[in-house]
């Protein structure tokens, strides 16, 4: 099977627009990350020297994979939903372009900007963390395993956010609803970071390639899973 | 009306055909039907279109036109039957080819209302992967005369501006065979005609279309051919010809005053099979031939003292030809 990337690129490009003038989305973008990144900051910041000891076994950092988690899955529920709604599916569908290619475009354009948003407020929440808390809270904080799976477990958990997103879009005709079960199937995955975070689960370098293995796998299976969920003559039709 | 008869046999003998030298039907249906588990959208439908032809579609609601042309787009499945589709068999390892080949303009434009027009036309240029999709953006939006609002964002746009957009979208492709769905539905009348000047121009191009429609008129005016479904095809062919089958020739007499006797006035007349009256001076005359009987009646009117307002051809419209078809389908239902 060959991919155009122009169809691709197409839809991608078509999306990034929409998304830049659909104000409910652009308010869910800034409100997950400002949810998952002011209360820890304000802990960290008013913790006193003496917490770095504890602080050293826990994975505070962690608790910011939520962004990646939450913020491409509302993109994601929207992305075939909302053209439904809107009546845009069929115009689309009747041209030349693969379901492969419609699921690309519409995966990267929630992948990018939430790559974005939670990396670019990753490295603001440790600059602030840096400048503003004691030091020995920041070098207690600030731990090589914790970035290895904060860098590594950003994007695919991103990408199984998205595929469950999409599945979930696939097979609803409703936007919201769309968004409020794609949310709550995203979050399995996530429940594994919330064991490394509050140490149940050491934070190991081979655990975190391990996990990050297991998540690829997971992703693959997404992105199957969304796949045949997007029958042409259903989304069409209402029917079969 | 002989022009568009002159056309339609052009297409029939294949004389008429595109500008890629291509013979051979446009679209060939042969026993489609859809089934959506129990219920039946379209049966056992069978047709040709040629190429270049304007090819109507005609139905009540709910009939199974807007079911067939996604079945024709490979949007929707048939569950049985086969057609081919510019060329390509109708089976989903053709689909690719068949969708790079047609445009379908469903009846709801379907546009991204944020999105600018020429945003919009650029995306789906992308999509047919049109290449120098300027040029052909801006070929498809003075054909629809809406280059001067090529930034105006279409959800500002009244729905015959919407319409015209999506016309321009389907024509981003070049498409061998265009599907226009219901493409006047809403439109106000200067709106519909646009859209009407906008088919004959392609029709001119020689591009196929398959014009579904509620307006009869429209039909009339713009197809070669028409075919009514009702779930099952009911009938085919031209305007003309399907008045033929369906309605034997009339003659229209209206006299001043009421004819003294009128049964002995038109009794045995050549080409007069049967006359009844249509009002208090008015009678209609079934007649085999026109040319024959309008004169023999004229001169026995005059030898029976009538004084002769008008004589005339009795017109039955399409819509006489549909109304026909489609109540006998309800009489046959309740019975």
């Amino acid at each position: 099977m060959s991919v155009s990337v122009r169809r691709v690129r197409a839809i991608f490009r078509k999306e990034l627009r929409e998304y830049r003038r659909t104000r409910s989305l652009i308010v869910a973008m800034a409100i997950f990350p400002l949810v998952f990144t002011v209360q820890p900051l304000v802990a960290v910041v008013a913790l006193a020297a003496s917490a770095s000891d504890s602080l050293a076994h826990e994975h505070v950092l962690l608790y910011m994979l939520g962004i990646p988690t939450l913020v491409p899955v509302f993109i994601a529920a929207y992305a075939v939903a909302g053209e439904r709604q809107q009546g845009t599916l069929e115009p689309a569908l009747t041209t030349p372009i693969r379901r492969e290619e419609f699921l690309l475009g519409k995966a990267l354009a929630a992948l990018v900007p939430s790559l974005v948003v939670a990396y670019a407020v990753f490295a603001v929440f440790l600059t602030l963390v840096g400048l503003f808390a004691q030091p020995g809270v920041a070098s207690a904080l600030i731990q090589g395993p914790d970035l290895l799976a904060q860098v590594l477990f950003t994007p695919l958990l991103a990408c199984w956010s998205i595929w469950v997103g999409i599945s979930v879009s696939t097979r609803s005709s409703d936007v919201r609803v769309a968004q409020q079960l794609g949310v709550l199937a995203s979050l399995p995955p996530v429940f594994i970071v919330v064991l490394i975070s509050f140490n149940v689960i050491p934070v190991t370098p081979a655990l975190t390639i391990g996990s990050a293995a297991a998540l690829l796998i997971l992703d693959v299976l997404g992105w199957r899973l969304a796949s045949r969920l997007f029958d042409r003559e259903r989304l069409i039709t209402g029917t079969r | 009306m002989d022009q568009q008869t002159a056309r339609a046999d052009r297409i029939q003998d294949g004389s008429l055909s595109p500008a890629d030298g291509r013979r051979g039907p446009a679209l060939s249906v042969d026993c489609l039907t859809k089934r959506f588990g129990d219920r039946v959208a379209f049966e056992d439908v069978s047709f040709e279109v040629g190429r270049g032809e304007v090819f109507g579609f005609l139905g009540p609601n709910g009939a199974g036109k807007t079911t067939t042309v996604r079945t024709l787009g490979t949007l929707v499945a048939p569950t049985s039957g086969s057609a081919t589709v510019a060329g390509f068999p109708l089976t989903p390892g053709h689909g690719m080819e068949i969708r790079r080949r047609i445009a379908i303009m469903p009846e709801s434009p379907g546009l991204y209302l944020r999105l600018s027009i020429l945003e919009n036309l650029e995306c789906f240029a992308d999509l047919y992967e049109v290449s120098d999709p300027q040029g052909r953006i801006g070929l498809a939006l003075r054909a629809v005369n809406l280059a001067d609002r090529a930034h105006d964002a279409c959800g500002t746009l009244s729905k015959g501006l919407r319409q015209r957009v999506a016309l321009a979208r389907a024509l981003l492709g070049d498409p061998e065979i265009l599907f226009l769905d219901e493409p006047t539905v809403g439109l106000d009348p200067v709106a519909a005609r646009e859209v009407h000047e906008l088919i004959l121009g392609l029709r001119e191009r020689g591009v196929t279309i398959f014009l579904t429609t509620h307006r009869l008129e429209e039909a009339e005016r713009l197809c070669d051919r028409v075919a009514i479904l009702n779930t099952t095809l009911r009938t085919i062919g031209r305007p003309d010809e399907l008045r033929a089958q369906l309605f034997s020739t009339a003659l229209t007499v209206r006299t001043l005053v009421a004819v003294p006797d009128p049964g002995r006035v038109f009794t045995g007349l050549p080409g007069v099979d049967g006359w009844h009256q249509d009002g208090p001076a008015a009678y209609s005359l079934t007649v085999s031939d026109s040319a024959v009987a309008a004169p023999a009646v004229t001169r026995a009117l005059v030898a029976a003292g009538a004084d002769v307002l008008s004589i005339g051809e009795k017109q039955h419209s399409l819509e006489d030809v549909y109304l026909e078809l489609i109540d006998d389908d309800a009489v046959a239902a309740r019975s």
